[in-house]
């Protein structure tokens, strides 16, 4: 890996990418074990620093360390110590100060994992921040289309929803482009960032023009608090324009497949039998992002024991 | 008061547009005369050969945070960055603590200013109520305690109905009103400029458009009111085009830029540096290119600072969190410099637009040498080289996007009515 941190797939060399998803192979097969764990990273310390409630992408970072042998400690400052204004960076230094072997970091506000790899001298994991990017929610997602279709060059994607605050989005749109498919959003338009082209996708309002040959559709999750009409008029209207059904996903290629980062809203972004059946992928995706965890802890916190001799 | 010559510098004056070597005598807190070789005997002489000598730079926005916030600045500190910044007087915003929307706040910071201060302190009163954009301020009684201005800065005054009676009610005191104008609506959560840079960030975007619709409403106010209109740290391509127009018809508007909004754009955001968060946001390259062009052919008016001081674990905390500003005393100089090394300005223009036009606006004593004007003069290296290091300025604070930057031209003397109260070799002398 060129960076110590992976804060973005901004950063990332496609070949990167790459390494971590053949890395994240090896890791699918110790999920079947019995025993479900090596001594990779054994004696290492992992800190899950989670400045934002998060059920299922800590577990995920959790069990995956734990897979490794590593002593996982979760940190939630939101929930302990860390008042509003409190200093970030102050955090950091704390942290830095007990040497830690890497740090995964989640955070609602874009920014934040940069700022403490700033001052941190582990390597940093970007779980998530802001609406800027969650990278290995994108590379689960690479690993998971690439085991689905055996491939992602030329492959035609489309994101669906809140492209807006969504870091997932990001993180996907620069994951696949690298990977040389081409990437297309689509949303209602006060949903669509504005310049959203400049990252090399092409933008849809019309959800048909969107999925119109499209392999991979994935519907993102609209956040509770926005579903209330300031971006949209309504849950309904937004179901009934967006929402994927097996009706409108007869616009996609016949074998595409439907992904979602999770949790659904259902009814919102997908139906129910959509959520739940073929062609979703939503339950691959989860079990994917463990191994793919496993391979990038193994990656970026394995390093220190390769500098240290 | 003993006589001081100021000798062999290049002396700017816009007010009488001169420019040529020449030496400035001052006595008695007066320029007496300016020429070449004056002959003056048993006069302490400062050399300025190399150097500009100009009237002292006026900031018309600053925020000194005192009363009510002295960790971030004072009106002592404040007062010291600015003379090593070369500013002679500056005007400060009322969003202290309490707000200075009464005479009695007034009062206490001009009373501080006078024993603490080596720059002229011209405090802005609120135009409403604890900033809150309901209740008029009493302009009359502010103004005979020394208020120059109204201003709600930090805040815009949302209400219409209010800024259109804000700007009648100002006629009474012939004093301008400092609009602040970002739509609070479509700022929404906006941190920083909205476009392609805050896309990338996955960081709120702040739309130019929250600038403009607000410039644009109160450019029509002031034309309906016929009142003096005077907008802060313009930052968009629209708002400046709109006050362009405005003042093509007649209206009577004036308008400032920050330095920041002149030489920096969004892109300095990446990284997410809370040092570049400022309101209004740091702006597209096309804005930026406006603001100067602007700044050129005299639709802005005049270069303020904004200078903000914020303590520097304010700053440690995430790009939302984190309070918009940065220090400005102290780099504003060099860093508009840069327009005149890129032709953009004259020496003489550039001056123009720190010290003979904010003196007009406010309408207060400076920005001229004039022979028997105030003894506000400012000296300028234009080609001295140095690192900006905040922790050895003369700010408390250090939120500067400038810190640790190779910085071209910088103020080696300021004196104040006659009297040297910043020199760089020693620092301020007061």
């Amino acid at each position: 890996m060129s960076q110590p941190n992976l804060l973005g797939i901004e950063d990332l060399e496609p070949a990167e990418i790459l390494r971590i998803l053949d890395a994240a192979e090896h890791m699918v097969e110790i999920g079947h074990r019995a025993v479900k764990k090596v001594p990779t990273l054994r004696g290492r310390t992992i800190v899950n620093l989670f400045f934002e409630p998060s059920t299922r992408t800590r577990a995920s970072f959790e069990i995956a360390g734990k897979r490794l042998s590593a002593d996982v400690i979760n940190f939630s400052p939101s929930s302990s110590s860390l008042k509003k204004s409190e200093s970030i960076l102050d955090t950091a230094r704390t942290l830095d100060a007990m040497d830690p072997d890497a740090v995964v970091v989640r955070h609602g506000v874009a920014g934040v994992p940069k700022r403490v790899a700033d001052v941190l001298s582990a390597p940093v994991i970007n779980a998530g921040d802001g609406a800027h990017e969650h990278p290995t929610q994108a590379l689960l997602d690479c690993f998971t289309v690439r085991q689905q279709k055996g491939r992602i060059d030329g492959l035609t994607v489309t994101i669906v929803g809140d492209i807006l605050h969504s870091r997932v989005a990001r993180s996907n749109i620069y994951a696949f482009l690298k990977l040389g498919a081409e990437v297309r959003v689509a949303a209602p338009p006060p949903m669509l960032p504005p310049h959203v082209e400049q990252m090399g996708v092409k933008a849809f309002t019309s959800l048909r023009e969107a999925l119109d040959g499209a392999d991979v559709v994935m519907a993102l999750r609209i956040q509770n608090e926005r579903l209330a009409g300031a971006y949209f008029p309504s849950a309904r209207e937004y179901s009934a324009t967006f929402g994927l059904d097996r009706a409108k996903m007869r616009y996609a290629k016949d074998d595409a497949i439907v992904m979602h980062p999770g949790p659904v809203n259902r009814g919102v972004e997908l139906s129910h039998d959509l959520a739940d059946h073929r062609p979703s992928v939503i339950l691959d995706q989860v079990r994917n992002g463990v191994a793919l965890r496993m391979a990038v802890l193994y990656l970026y916190a394995g390093r220190r024991t390769a500098d240290e001799g | 008061m003993s006589r001081i010559l100021v000798r062999g510098g290049r002396v700017l004056d816009p007010s009488t547009d001169r420019d040529e070597l020449a030496d400035v005598l001052l006595e008695s807190g007066r320029v007496v005369s300016v020429g070449p070789d004056l002959r003056v005997d048993d006069v302490e002489v400062i050399e300025a050969a190399g150097c500009w000598v100009v009237p002292g730079f006026i900031d018309l926005h600053s925020h000194l945070r005192e009363p009510g916030q002295e960790y971030k600045e004072d009106i002592a500190t404040g007062g010291r960055a600015a003379v090593a910044g070369g500013f002679t007087a500056v005007a400060c915003m009322a969003n202290t603590q309490p707000v200075n929307d009464d005479p009695a706040t007034t009062d206490f910071i001009i009373d501080r200013a006078r024993q603490d201060s080596p720059a002229r302190v011209y405090p802005v009163a609120a135009a409403t109520k604890g900033l809150e954009g309901r209740v008029m301020t009493e302009m009359a009684a502010l103004v005979d305690a020394g208020a120059v201005a109204f201003s709600d800065d930090g805040k815009t005054i949302m209400d219409s109905g209010v800024m259109r009676h804000v700007l009648e009610y100002s006629r009474l005191v012939d004093a301008p009103v400092i609009t602040h104008a970002e739509d609070r609506t479509l700022v929404a959560d906006g941190v920083m400029n909205e476009g392609a840079v805050s896309t990338r960030l996955g960081l709120p975007g702040n739309p130019g458009i929250a600038e403009d619709v607000l410039v644009a409403r109160d450019l029509m106010l002031a034309e309906f009111t016929e009142a003096h209109l005077h907008v802060a740290h313009v930052s968009t391509r629209g708002a400046v085009e709109l006050i362009r127009r405005a003042r093509d018809r007649g209206v009577h508007v004036t308008a400032e830029v920050a330095p920041h909004h002149l030489t920096l754009t969004d892109e300095s955001v990446t990284g997410y540096d809370t040092h570049a968060k400022v309101a209004p946001p740091l702006r597209s390259e096309a804005d930026r290119d406006a603001c100067r062009a602007g700044l050129v052919d005299g639709t802005l008016d005049a270069i303020a600072t904004d200078h903000a001081p914020h303590a520097q674990h304010e700053k440690e905390v995430d790009f939302v969190e984190a309070p918009p500003g940065m220090i400005g005393f102290e780099t504003a100089a060099a860093v508009t410099l840069e327009l005149v090394r890129s032709g953009d300005l004259t020496p003489l223009e550039w001056i123009r637009r720190l010290s003979t036009n904010p003196a007009r606006i406010l309408g207060r004593p400076g920005g001229s040498l004039g022979e028997g004007k105030t003894a506000d003069v400012t000296i300028v290296d234009p080609e001295r080289a140095w690192v900006y290091d905040p922790a050895k300025g003369c700010s408390k604070s250090r939120n500067s996007p400038w810190a640790g930057k190779s910085l071209t031209g910088r103020v080696v003397a300021t004196l104040v009515e006659g009297r040297r109260v910043y020199d760089v070799e020693r620092g301020p002398l007061t």
